[in-house]
């Protein structure tokens, strides 16, 4: 029967949502929800800082799933298309948390797996010497973004990425992330 | 030499790349989803200007947002000025951020870190 997205999106329906998608990311979906979030974003009278913050975590996290997410598989009770991904930014207590969920090929989940594993084992000062080595050193990959955006995203929160692979059927299991923003 | 003026949109900065005065500006926010589209142009002017650069550049970084996507061609544009400065011509480079927020601050640190340009943090009051 494979993985239960609903229930899964359903649950992460906590705290004040203000913003939910579950679709194609396109670039003009994203130019969507970045101007629906900044309204929302500045409606709530933040802190400049706090305000940046989510607004840049979010670019990164959007455009992840932009960039990486695999075509669903045919047996997922989703929309085939090849840019399938969900995100939400909700407002909990103090913080703030991004969610983003897609499928992924089975045989790509250890890279995965071991390259957000290494990222959440290096201190403030490590991913900061990674950060500038990567950016100095490497020429931009295909997709523009150099193998930066997850670093960013640590880097900028100062917390750690929580993550969940659900099992789907032998070819993908479904990534779900939370990114939280204190 | 052509100036290139480019306005700001929702994903992109504006530009100004100023061959009559030795004025680069970006400013505003740069995070579209394929920045090697956007910046190509800008680093092809970059190469034309090099081969007769005035003998200041200055170049204005003020920038709201950019992602990460953006940061590594905001790097090759730093990349083709710092050849100019090594050929002996004077390139500054001024890079804006706002007072609370210590991440563009820290991104320009990342800059000058990377690169051999005279480089000038400008804190903006809010």
């Amino acid at each position: 029967m494979g993985f239960d997205i609903e229930k899964w999106y359903t649950q992460k329906m906590q705290g004040e949502v203000l913003l939910r998608y579950m679709g194609e990311i396109s670039s003009e979906k994203i130019t969507e929800a970045l101007g629906e979030i900044e309204l929302s974003l500045n409606l709530k009278n933040e802190k400049n800082k706090v305000r940046k913050k989510v607004y840049n975590v979010f670019v990164e996290s959007i455009q992840n799933l932009f960039h990486h997410v695999d075509i669903p598989p045919a047996t997922a009770k989703v929309q085939n298309i090849p840019r399938f991904g969900v995100i939400i930014l909700a407002r909990d207590r103090s913080f703030y948390r991004i969610s983003t969920g897609n499928f992924v090929q089975a045989e790509r989940v250890q890279i995965l797996r071991d390259r957000i594993d290494q990222v959440n084992s290096l201190s403030d000062e490590e991913l900061r010497t990674v950060y500038r080595d990567i950016l100095g050193n490497e020429g931009a990959s295909l997709k523009g973004g150099g193998g930066l955006g997850i670093l960013d995203i640590v880097r900028k929160t100062g917390n750690k990425l929580e993550y969940a692979m659900y099992p789907h059927d032998e070819d993908f299991v479904f990534f779900a992330m939370d990114v939280y923003i204190s | 030499m052509e100036t290139i003026i480019r306005e700001g949109s929702p994903k992109t900065p504006y530009v100004r790349l100023d061959s009559e005065k030795g004025l680069i500006e970006i400013k505003g926010r740069s995070i579209p989803e394929n920045s090697v589209e956007f910046y190509k142009p800008l680093i092809d002017w970059l190469d034309k200007y090099g081969s007769t650069p005035l003998d200041n550049t200055s170049v204005n970084v003020q920038l709201e947002y950019f992602n990460t996507s953006s940061s590594k061609c905001i790097l090759d544009i730093f990349k083709k000025l710092e050849l100019l400065y090594k050929k002996g011509s004077k390139v500054h480079i001024n890079w804006y951020y706002e007072e609370d927020d210590e991440d563009m601050f820290e991104a320009g640190e990342d800059y000058q870190s990377i690169i051999n340009i005279p480089f000038t943090m400008i804190e903006l009051e809010e």
